[in-house]
C-alpha cells in the first residue's frame, strides 16, 4: 500500500491521545485506590488538553485524506457495517468525553455522587474517567479494525493489527505523560514510565510477532487465480496504462525493498530500545527531559512504524499491476 | 433475484481496447462524468477509465499464450467494498445487483478501493470521488433507446463479441449458458466475493489427422502420374538388335 | 437554470484508421458527447475499434493544425516556425508556382500521399497536372500484397478480398498486421473460432489476432517463402491439390515452351490464330491431352490436360505442362530443408500441409447455386474448399516479398479455394484481368507542358514495354516506378522520393506536396538523413528540395519541413468518398461504397484537403475542373462528386449509388443532384448484393463478368486463369536474357531481373540479408502494429496515448538474458545503418531471433501537439533510424544504390533489417536515442491543457 501521511498522523497522534488520556485516569484510579498521591486538578485538565491536542491534531489530519472533506458529516452513517463510520462516531465522542473530564478537574465539580460498597467514593470525573477509558479502547478497536478487518490485506488482518495499535497508543500516552508529569513537576513522572516502559515492551511483543507472522505469511491470490489461468508461468506484460493509474498510486509505496528494510530498524530502534533507555532513565530520576526526548523518538519511530505498515501491505490488486509495456 | 454481470471470453479477446475507450467516450459525458485525464498532452499521462485490457503471457516459447485481459468491476454478489463505506455512497442495487457509487455522498476516503481486491475503483483525482463501471446503468435502463442499445457500451463496441451482458441468475440467459457450457469462471474465487463477472477460459480446436487419411483412393497423382505411352512407332531396342 | 441540451446523432463514416466503419456521432449542443458504430453498417454491424471510440480526442486535439502556415523567413526547415497566412495568399502562392511549373516541365511537381482515402482524386489532379510523379502510400506498405496476388489470382486481401470465415474449417493467418481490415476481420475470427474453426497463426510474433490462434507458429522474418514452399511441395507430393480446379480454372496444364535455345523460352504455346492486343488472357493457349495424346486449346470439350510429363511438338519443340515445372521447382523445397530456413520444425510443417490438404479435400462444401462458367457450362452447385488464408504486410514487406506472396496464391489455389466458399472471396471490383488493365505511359514524351499526362500515373505493366522508360532505359519517376530497378511497382516507391528529389537522381524537382504522410518519421526509412536531406541546400544556398508543402490536419514531424503548411480537416468535418474508383468497401456479396458527411463545422481555417485540390485544379485550369471556357466547373467538392463523370456521359463518377436523375440507377447513370442526400438518408453506404450465382467463381463466372462488363466494371468479360506460371514474369527475364522483341534492360541491371523475375516462385534470402553479416547482427527487427493506434495517428489523442504512451523493444527471455539484458534495461539496438537506445522487454512471445516493438509510437520531442518531455520522445523511439533506404547496389544497380525494397516491386522492405543489441552503459542517460531539437507549437495550435475534464456541452462554456 502507499502510505498515506494523513492516515500516518491520524492514527498514531489519536493514539498519543487515548494513551495520555488512559495515563491520567490511570493515575487518578490509583489515587482513588490510595496508592498515589491525588494530583492537582490542573494536572488532570491540562492534560486532558495535551490529550485534545493531539486527537485534534489527528482529526486534522483525517481531513486531508478526504476528497470531499466538507462531506465528512456523511460518514456516521453507515456505524452498523463500517469500522471506519464507527471510528467516526465514537472519536469525537472520545473527544467530548476527555474534554468534560479535564472541564471537570479545572472545575474541581468533584462532588461525590455515590460511594461503592467498598468505600470508594464516585464523583463525575470518575464516571467521566470510566466512560472515556472505554472509549479510549472502543476507539483503538476501531482504528485498528479499520484495517484488520480487510481479508484482502493479509498482513493487517490479524487481531495483533488491534493489539498493536492499542499498544503503541498507550506506550506513546504513557511516555507522553510520564514527560508531562515531569515538566508539570508532579512525582508521577515515574509512576507513568513505568508503565510506559511495561507498554512498549508490551508492544515490542505484539510487532515483533506481527512481523513474524507477516514474514510468513503465503500469498493467498495468485496470478494463476486473478486472471485464471493454470500454469505455474504467468507473466505480466502491459497493464492497459504507462503513465500510471489510481491503482500504481494507491496500492505501490514505490520505494525499494532496502529502503522498507532501513525503515523497518528505524522504527524498531526507536520506538522500542531508545525510549525504553530513556524511559528507564526517567523513571529512575524523574527528570523531564530524557522523558520528553524519549516521547520525540518514539512518536517519530510511530511514523515510521506506520509507514511501514502501510508499504508492508500487499494488497492483492498488485497482482494485476506488475508491468507496463 | 436478478443481478447483471458481463462474461467476457478470453476465447476470443484479441486485446483492441474498444471496451476501454468506447467506456471512456460514454461515460465521461454521463452522470459518472467527467472522467478526468492528467497530463493528457505530457510526460506520464493518466486518466480515470472503468475498464482496462492488459496482457499476459503465459508459458514459455514457443509454448506461449498471450492472453488480454480485460477488467472493470466484477459487480460482486458478495461486495466487499460495500460494507466498509462509511457514508453508504457504495451501495449494491437490489434490484439488478448492480455496485454503484452515489457521487454526491463519496467523500473520498478510498476506503473502498482497499477494501476491493481486483483494483477496479478509480479514485478520479480532479472530482475527487470514488468511480468505477456501472454497468452502463444510465443505458440499459433508458427507454429513449433501442433495445439493441440499451446494453453497456463496452458489450456494444467489442468488436469480437468477447463481452456479453446479462443476468447470471436466469439460467436460461445467454450469459448463464456462457458460464455453464463454455466454463466461466469467477477471478479469486478464493475470497468469498462471489464476483458476479465471469470469464470464459482460452478452448482449443485441434485436427487430427490419421496417416492413412491423407492419401484417397482418387488421389489426383494417379492421373497426373500415368504419363502418355511411348509412341509405337519410336525407336527401340527391336529395331537394333536380334540377339 | 440550465437549458436542456440539444442533443442529435449524425451518421457518417469512421477514418480512425483505414478500415471505414460506419458510425453514429452523438452531439451535445454540437460538440461530440459519443461515437459509436452503425448497427446498419454492413462492414462493422455496429461495433466499433478503440481508436474510433477516441474521435473525440482527435477532434478536439491541440495538434490539430488550424491555419494555413508559411515558413518564417530565415527560419531554417525543421525548426517549426511558421506564421499564419491567408488562404487566399496560400492559393495564389501555389498556383503561381505550379502553374510555372506546369508550363514548363510538369514533372517537376511530385504529389505524394499517405494512408489517405482519396486516390482516385488525388491521381487524377496529378494525371491533369501532367505530372507523372504521384503515388500514394502503397509502395511502402503492402503493394507486394497487391501485386504479389493481383499478378496470380487477379484479385488480392483486405480491399480486394478476403477470408470467408463464414464457411471455414481451418484458417490460416500469417505475417497479418492487425491494422488491415481491422473490424471486420476481429468480427469474423471470433465467430469462426465460435463456430468450432481451427485457427493457425504463422508469424515471429504472438499478439493480436495471434494470441487467440489455436496454434501459434512462430517463424523467423522474411522467410515465409520458404514455409509456403514447403507446404506446396507437401501437397503436391501427397496429391492434395484440387485437380479439376486447376486445371479448369489456372494455367496448371497449359504448355510451356522449355526448349532453351528457342526466343519463345518459358512462353506459353499458342494456337497459329492472332488475337487482337487487348488486356485479356486469350484462349489460345494449349494443352496435352490425355485422351487423344495431342496438344488441344485449353478447355476443349471432351478433352483433359495431362499435369505433369514432358512432350514434344510437332516441330520438334519440348513443352511441358506449368504443373509440371512448378513440381520441380518445389522438389528440393522439403520441410527438411523449409525448417532450416524458418525454424519451424519439419514436421510441424508437413502436419499444418496435410491439414490444409485433407480439410480442403475432406471437408468439401457443396452450395446449391447454379451458376455458368465462361464456356458455358452449367454448374448445379457451388462448391468449395474450407480452407482459408490471410496474409499482409508480414509477408510484403520484404525484398523477396512478391515471391513469398506468389507462393501463397498458389498455395491456395493448388487447395482449390479461389472465390469459393469457406475460401478466398473477391470483392466487386476484384477479380480483375491479369494484370489489370491500367498502363502508364512507356515513354517520356507522355509528359508535356500544359497537358495532362498520357496514360496514368500508376499502372499494371504486363511486358518490358510497358515501363515508363526512356530510351535508354532510364526512370521517368521521380521515385523510379516502373523502371527497370522495379518494374511492376504499381503502387511507386513514396519511400525513395526525398532522397531521390535531393539527390536529384533522376533529376531534380520543384515542388514535393505531401498530403497526410509522415515522411520526416515514421514513414520514411532513414529517418536522420531524410530530415537532412528535406532541410539540405546547395553550394548556392538553395534547397535541394525547393519548395516542400505538407497538407496535414495535425503536427506531424513532416510538417516542420514545409515552406508552406495547408490545414487538413478532420474526418468528422468534411465530405468523403470511399469510392468504387479507389478502393471501395464491398463486401464478398457484392460492391459497397460509402461516403462521409461533416458532423461539425471545420475548426478555424482548416479546409478539407480535397477542397484545396479543386481550387487548385481550378485556378490551374486543369481540364476536368474547369469548363469549355475557362471558368470553374464546380463549387466545391460535394458538387465534383455529383457531377463529374470519368468521360461526358459515360454515367460513371466517384459514387456507384443512386446515380440517374432521380437516383433510380446505380453503378452507371448520370448525375444525380441528391445523391448525398440518398448517401444520408441510407447510412451513408451504398450496398449492392450481387445475385447469388454471381458471388462465387467470378474468375470465370459467365454471369458475374457480364454483368461487371455491362457495368463497366470491366471491358471484357474474358475468363481470369489463375497463373500458376507467369508467363508475365517470364517476358521480363526472357528480356535479361536478350530474348524476344520487347525492350532489354541495361546492362547492370540484366542479373538483377533474370534472377528475381522468375515465373515461379523460388525462395531467396533477402537483399539485406544477403548484404549483412548474420553474426554481427545476429536478429531480425521488425515491427508490429497496436490495435489502439493507427500508425503515427494517434499520439495526439489523450485516450489512446494513455494506452501506449511510448514503446519498448520486446525480446525473447532468453536471448535477452544471454545478452545480459534484464526486463526494463536501457539497451542499444544497432544495425550497419544506425543505432537507436530504447528499453527492453522479455517475451516469451516472440521468435528468438527476432526483436519487435510497436509500430510509430515513438516520436520527435514537440511534435503532435505533445510537450517535449512526454514519454513517447523521451522513452519512445522509431525503427526507422535502423533501416536504410538504400542498399549497396552490389553491382545490381546504377551508381552502386538500389532502393531497399522488392527488385520486382519496389515494396520497402521493412522487415528486413538485421541488428545486434547490447546493454546502455551505467552513465547513459535513461532517454531515447537519437533526439531532435524539440519543436514548438505553431500559431494557430490550441493550449495544451495539463488536466481534462472533458464533458461534451461544457468544453467550450
Amino acid at each position: 500500500m502507499h502510505p498515506a501521511f494523513s492516515v500516518i498522523f491520524l492514527t498514531t497522534l489519536i493514539g498519543v491521545g487515548q494513551g495520555l488520556f488512559l495515563a491520567l485516569f490511570t493515575a487518578q484510579s490509583y489515587a482513588g485506590f490510595g496508592l498515589l498521591h491525588e494530583q492537582s486538578s490542573g494536572f488532570y485538565a491540562l492534560g486532558s488538553l495535551l490529550s485534545l491536542a493531539f486527537l485534534g491534531a489527528g482529526l486534522v489530519a483525517s481531513f486531508f485524506h478526504l476528497g470531499r472533506p466538507e462531506r465528512a458529516w456523511r460518514s456516521a452513517t453507515q456505524w452498523r457495517t463500517s469500522w471506519l463510520s464507527r471510528e467516526v462516531i465514537v472519536l469525537p465522542a472520545f473527544m467530548g468525553t476527555v474534554a468534560l473530564y479535564g472541564l471537570f478537574h479545572w472545575l474541581g465539580w468533584r462532588p461525590v455522587l455515590l460511594t461503592l460498597p467498598t468505600g470508594l467514593p464516585v464523583d463525575p470525573t470518575a464516571i467521566l474517567g470510566v466512560a472515556g477509558t472505554v472509549l479510549a479502547f472502543a476507539l483503538f478497536v476501531c482504528t485498528g479494525m479499520i484495517y484488520a478487518c480487510l481479508r484482502f490485506l493479509r498482513e493487517w488482518h490479524t487481531p495483533l493489527t488491534v493489539i498493536n495499535y492499542t499498544l503503541f497508543g498507550g506506550a506513546s500516552g504513557f511516555t507522553l505523560a510520564a514527560g508531562y508529569a515531569a515538566v508539570a513537576g508532579s512525582d508521577l513522572a515515574g509512576f507513568f514510565a513505568g508503565w510506559a516502559m511495561i507498554l512498549t515492551g508490551l508492544a515490542l511483543v505484539g510487532r515483533v510477532a506481527s512481523l513474524i507472522r507477516n514474514a510468513r505469511l503465503k500469498p493467498k491470490s495468485s496470478l494463476q487465480s486473478a486472471i485464471g489461468v493454470k500454469h505455474p508461468k504467468i507473466v505480466q506484460k502491459t497493464q492497459g496504462s504507462m503513465g500510471g493509474s489510481f491503482n500504481t498510486r494507491e496500492f505501490f509505496h514505490g520505494k525499494s525493498k532496502t529502503f522498507l528494510r532501513a525503515v523497518k530498524w528505524l522504527f524498531l530502534v526507536c520506538v522500542f530500545p531508545v525510549p525504553l533507555l530513556l524511559l528507564a532513565a526517567g523513571f529512575t530520576d524523574g527528570a523531564g527531559l530524557p522523558l520528553l526526548v524519549a516521547f520525540g523518538v518514539q512518536y517519530l519511530g510511530l511514523i515510521a512504524e506506520r509507514w511501514f505498515f502501510f508499504a508492508q501491505a500487499n494488497h492483492p490488486q498488485n497482482l494485476y499491476y506488475q508491468s507496463i509495456a | 433475484m436478478t443481478q447483471l454481470a458481463l462474461v467476457i471470453d478470453l476465447n476470443v479477446c484479441v486485446g483492441c481496447h474498444a471496451c476501454v475507450t468506447n467506456c471512456k467516450e460514454w461515460n465521461t459525458s454521463g452522470p459518472a462524468g467527467p472522467m478526468v485525464d492528467q497530463n493528457p498532452y505530457g510526460k506520464d499521462p493518466t486518466g480515470t477509465f472503468f475498464n482496462r485490457v492488459q496482457t499476459f503471457e503465459v508459458g514459455e516459447f514457443p509454448n506461449t499464450e498471450t492472453v488480454h485481459f480485460p477488467k472493470s468491476c466484477l459487480h460482486c454478489e458478495d461486495p466487499p467494498c460495500v460494507p466498509v463505506c462509511p457514508t453508504g455512497a457504495s451501495y449494491k442495487r437490489k434490484e439488478d445487483g448492480i455496485v454503484l457509487v452515489d457521487y454526491d455522498k463519496c467523500i473520498g476516503c478510498k476506503y473502498c478501493s482497499w477494501a476491493c481486491p481486483y483494483g477496479v475503483r478509480e479514485f478520479d483525482e480532479q472530482q475527487k470521488v470514488m468511480k468505477k463501471c456501472t454497468l452502463c446503468v444510465d443505458r440499459i435502463y433508458d427507454p429513449k433507446m433501442t433495445e439493441e442499445e440499451r446494453r453497456p457500451a463496452c458489450v456494444r463496441a467489442c468488436p469480437t463479441s468477447a463481452r456479453l451482458f446479462g443476468d447470471i441468475h436466469d439460467p436460461e440467459s445467454e450469459v448463464s449458458h456462457a458460464i455453464r457450457e463454455a466454463g466461466g469462471y469467477q477471478l479469486m474465487a478464493e475470497w468469498g466475493t462471489n464476483p458476479a463477472n465471469h470469464y470464459l477460459p482460452r478452448r482449443k480446436t485441434k485436427l487430427r489427422i490419421r496417416v492413412d487419411e491423407i492419401e484417397r483412393a482418387d488421389n489426383p497423382l494417379k492421373i497426373d502420374s500415368q504419363l502418355p505411352k511411348p509412341d509405337t512407332g519410336a525407336p527401340a531396342l527391336d529395331d537394333v538388335t536380334s540377339w | 437554470m440550465t437549458a436542456t441540451p440539444v442533443e442529435e446523432i449524425k451518421k457518417t463514416t469512421c477514418y480512425m484508421c483505414a478500415c471505414r466503419c460506419g458510425i453514429r456521432v452523438h452531439l451535445r449542443d454540437g460538440e461530440v458527447r459519443y461515437i459509436d458504430g452503425n448497427p446498419d453498417h454492413p462492414l462493422n454491424k455496429g461495433v466499433i475499434c478503440a481508436k474510433g471510440s477516441s474521435g473525440i480526442m482527435k477532434q478536439y486535439s491541440p495538434a490539430r493544425l488550424t491555419r494555413p502556415l508559411r515558413r518564417k523567413a530565415g527560419a531554417e526547415r525543421g525548426a517549426g516556425e511558421f506564421e499564419p497566412i491567408s488562404w487566399e495568399e496560400a492559393f495564389s502562392t501555389l498556383a503561381e508556382r505550379l502553374g510555372k511549373i506546369r508550363a514548363t516541365d510538369p514533372k517537376k511537381f511530385a504529389l505524394f500521399t499517405g494512408r489517405d482515402q482519396m486516390q482516385a482524386l488525388t491521381g487524377l489532379f496529378a494525371r491533369q497536372f501532367g505530372t507523372p510523379n504521384y503515388a500514394a502510400h502503397g509502395g511502402f506498405c503492402s503493394v507486394n500484397m497487391a501485386a504479389g496476388m493481383i499478378y496470380t489470382i487477379g484479385g488480392s486481401f483486405w480491399e480486394f478480398g478476403g477470408p470467408d470465415l463464414d464457411r471455414a474449417k481451418l484458417f490460416v493467418m500469417i505475417g497479418t498486421a492487425e491494422d488491415h481490415h481491422s473490424n471486420p476481420l476481429k468480427m469474423a475470427l471470433a465467430k469462426f473460432k465460435r463456430d468450432g474453426g481451427r485457427f493457425v497463426s504463422i508469424n515471429p510474433v504472438r499478439t493480436g489476432y495471434s494470441a487467440i490462434a489455436d496454434e501459434w507458429v512462430p517463424i523467423r522474418p522474411g522467410t515465409d517463402g520458404a514455409l509456403l514452399l514447403a507446404f506446396i511441395h507437401e501437397i503436391v507430393a501427397k496429391g492434395l491439390y484440387d485437380r479439376e480446379f486447376l486445371v479448369k480454372y489456372s494455367n496448371a496444364g497449359q504448355l510451356v515452351n522449355v526448349n532453351e535455345a528457342s526466343d519463345e523460352f518459358g512462353m506459353f504455346l499458342r494456337t497459329e490464330v492472332p488475337e487482337e492486343e487487348a488486356c485479356y488472357d486469350p484462349q489460345d493457349k494449349l494443352w496435352w491431352d490425355r485422351n487423344t495424346n495431342k496438344p488441344v486449346v485449353t478447355h476443349t470439350a471432351g478433352t483433359d490436360p495431362f499435369l505433369l510429363g514432358e512432350f514434344r511438338m510437332k516441330d520438334g519443340t519440348a513443352v511441358k505442362p506449368s504443373f509440371q515445372l512448378l513440381q520441380e521447382r518445389v522438389k528440393d523445397y522439403t520441410p527438411e530443408w523449409a525448417e532450416g530456413v524458418t525454424g519451424i520444425p519439419a514436421d510441424t510443417i508437413r502436419r499444418l500441409a496435410y491439414e490444409m490438404g485433407v480439410t480442403a479435400r475432406d471437408q468439401r462444401i457443396e452450395l446449391p447455386i447454379a451458376w455458368t462458367d465462361s464456356w458455358g457450362n452449367e454448374h448445379d452447385t457451388v462448391t468449395g474448399n474450407p480452407v482459408a488464408f490471410h496474409a499482409m504486410r508480414g509477408l510484403a514487406a520484404h525484398s523477396n516479398g512478391f515471391q513469398s506472396i506468389r507462393a501463397l496464391a498458389i498455395l491456395m489455389s493448388l487447395l482449390g479455394t479461389i472465390d469459393r466458399p469457406g475460401g478466398f472471396r473477391h470483392k466487386v471490383p476484384f477479380p480483375r484481368p491479369i494484370p489489370p488493365c491500367a498502363r502508364t505511359p512507356n515513354h517520356p514524351k507522355a509528359v508535356q507542358p500544359n497537358r495532362p499526362l498520357d496514360g496514368m500515373a500508376l499502372g499494371w505493366p504486363s511486358d518490358p514495354d510497358d515501363l515508363f522508360v526512356d530510351e535508354d532505359g532510364k526512370p521517368v519517376r521521380i521515385d523510379k516506378g516502373f523502371s527497370w530497378e522495379y518494374p511492376l511497382s504499381v503502387h511507386g516507391l513514396m519511400h525513395n522520393v526525398i532522397t531521390n528529389a535531393w539527390r536529384g537522381d533522376p533529376y531534380k524537382i520543384d515542388t514535393l506536396l505531401i498530403f497526410m504522410a509522415n515522411m520526416a518519421w515514421n514513414s520514411t526509412m532513414n529517418a536522420v538523413e531524410v530530415r537532412k536531406m528535406l532541410a539540405d541546400k546547395d553550394e548556392n544556398g538553395e534547397h535541394k528540395i525547393p519548395f516542400i508543402v505538407v497538407a496535414d490536419a495535425f503536427q506531424s514531424e513532416m510538417t516542420a519541413f514545409a515552406d508552406l503548411i495547408l490545414p487538413d480537416t478532420t474526418y468528422l468535418e468534411r465530405h468523403d468518398v470511399m469510392s468504387i474508383l479507389d478502393r471501395p468497401i464491398s463486401e464478398f456479396d457484392g460492391p459497397v461504397d460509402s461516403v462521409r458527411i461533416p458532423v461539425v463545422p471545420p475548426t478555424g481555417e482548416c479546409k478539407p484537403f480535397q477542397e484545396v485540390l479543386i481550387e487548385l485544379g481550378t485556378r490551374l485550369k486543369l481540364p476536368v475542373f474547369v469548363n469549355k471556357d475557362g471558368s470553374r466547373k464546380y463549387r466545391d467538392y460535394p458538387d465534383f462528386i455529383v457531377n463529374y463523370e470519368t468521360e461526358p456521359g459515360s454515367g460513371i463518377g466517384f459514387l456507384s449509388g443512386w446515380r440517374g436523375k432521380g437516383g433510380e440507377k446505380f453503378m452507371r447513370g448520370e448525375p444525380n443532384p441528391n445523391q448525398w442526400e440518398m448517401y444520408a438518408k441510407n447510412d451513408c453506404v451504398f450496398h449492392y448484393e450481387l445475385p447469388k450465382s454471381y458471388q462465387y467463381m467470378r474468375n470465370w463466372n459467365q454471369g458475374y463478368l457480364e454483368w461487371s462488363q455491362r457495368n463497366r466494371i470491366t471491358r471484357y468479360a474474358e475468363p481470369i486463369l489463375i497463373h500458376i506460371y507467369s508467363e508475365v514474369l517470364q517476358k521480363f527475364r526472357a528480356a535479361a536474357q536478350g530474348k524476344g522483341l520487347t525492350r532489354k534492360p541495361p546492362a547492370h541491371l540484366k542479373k538483377r531481373i533474370e534472377t528475381w523475375f522468375d515465373p515461379l516462385p523460388f525462395y531467396s534470402d533477402t537483399l539485406e540479408g544477403q548484404a549483412s553479416d548474420k553474426h554481427k547482427y545476429p536478429l531480425a527487427a521488425i515491427t508490429q502494429r497496436p490495435m489502439a493506434m493507427y500508425h503515427s495517428w494517434d499520439s495526439q489523442n489523450a485516450w489512446l496515448r494513455q494506452i501506449h504512451a511510448h514503446n519498448l523493444l520486446y525480446v525473447n527471455t532468453h536471448t535477452a538474458r544471454v545478452a545480459g539484458i534484464e526486463d526494463d534495461d536501457w539497451i542499444w539496438v544497432e544495425s550497419q545503418w544506425g543505432k537507436v537506445r530504447c528499453m527492453a522487454k522479455h517475451s516469451e512471445a516472440v521468435e528468438p531471433g527476432t526483436v519487435w516493438t510497436w509500430n510509430a509510437i515513438g516520436k520527435a520531442a514537440g511534435a503532435w501537439g505533445l510537450t517535449p518531455d512526454a514519454n513517447e520522445s523521451q522513452q519512445g523511439f522509431l525503427l526507422n533510424h535502423l533501416i536504410s533506404e538504400e542498399l549497396p547496389g552490389a553491382g545490381l544497380a546504377n551508381e552502386g544504390r538500389v532502393s531497399n525494397s522488392d527488385p520486382i516491386t519496389g515494396q520497402a522492405a521493412w522487415y528486413d533489417v538485421r541488428v545486434r543489441i547490447y546493454k546502455a552503459e551505467a552513465g547513459e542517460p535513461e532517454q531515447t536515442s537519437p533526439q531532435f531539437e524539440p519543436l514548438k507549437q505553431y500559431p494557430g495550435q490550441t493550449e495544451r491543457r495539463s488536466v481534462w475534464n472533458f464533458f461534451a456541452g461544457k468544453v467550450n462554456k
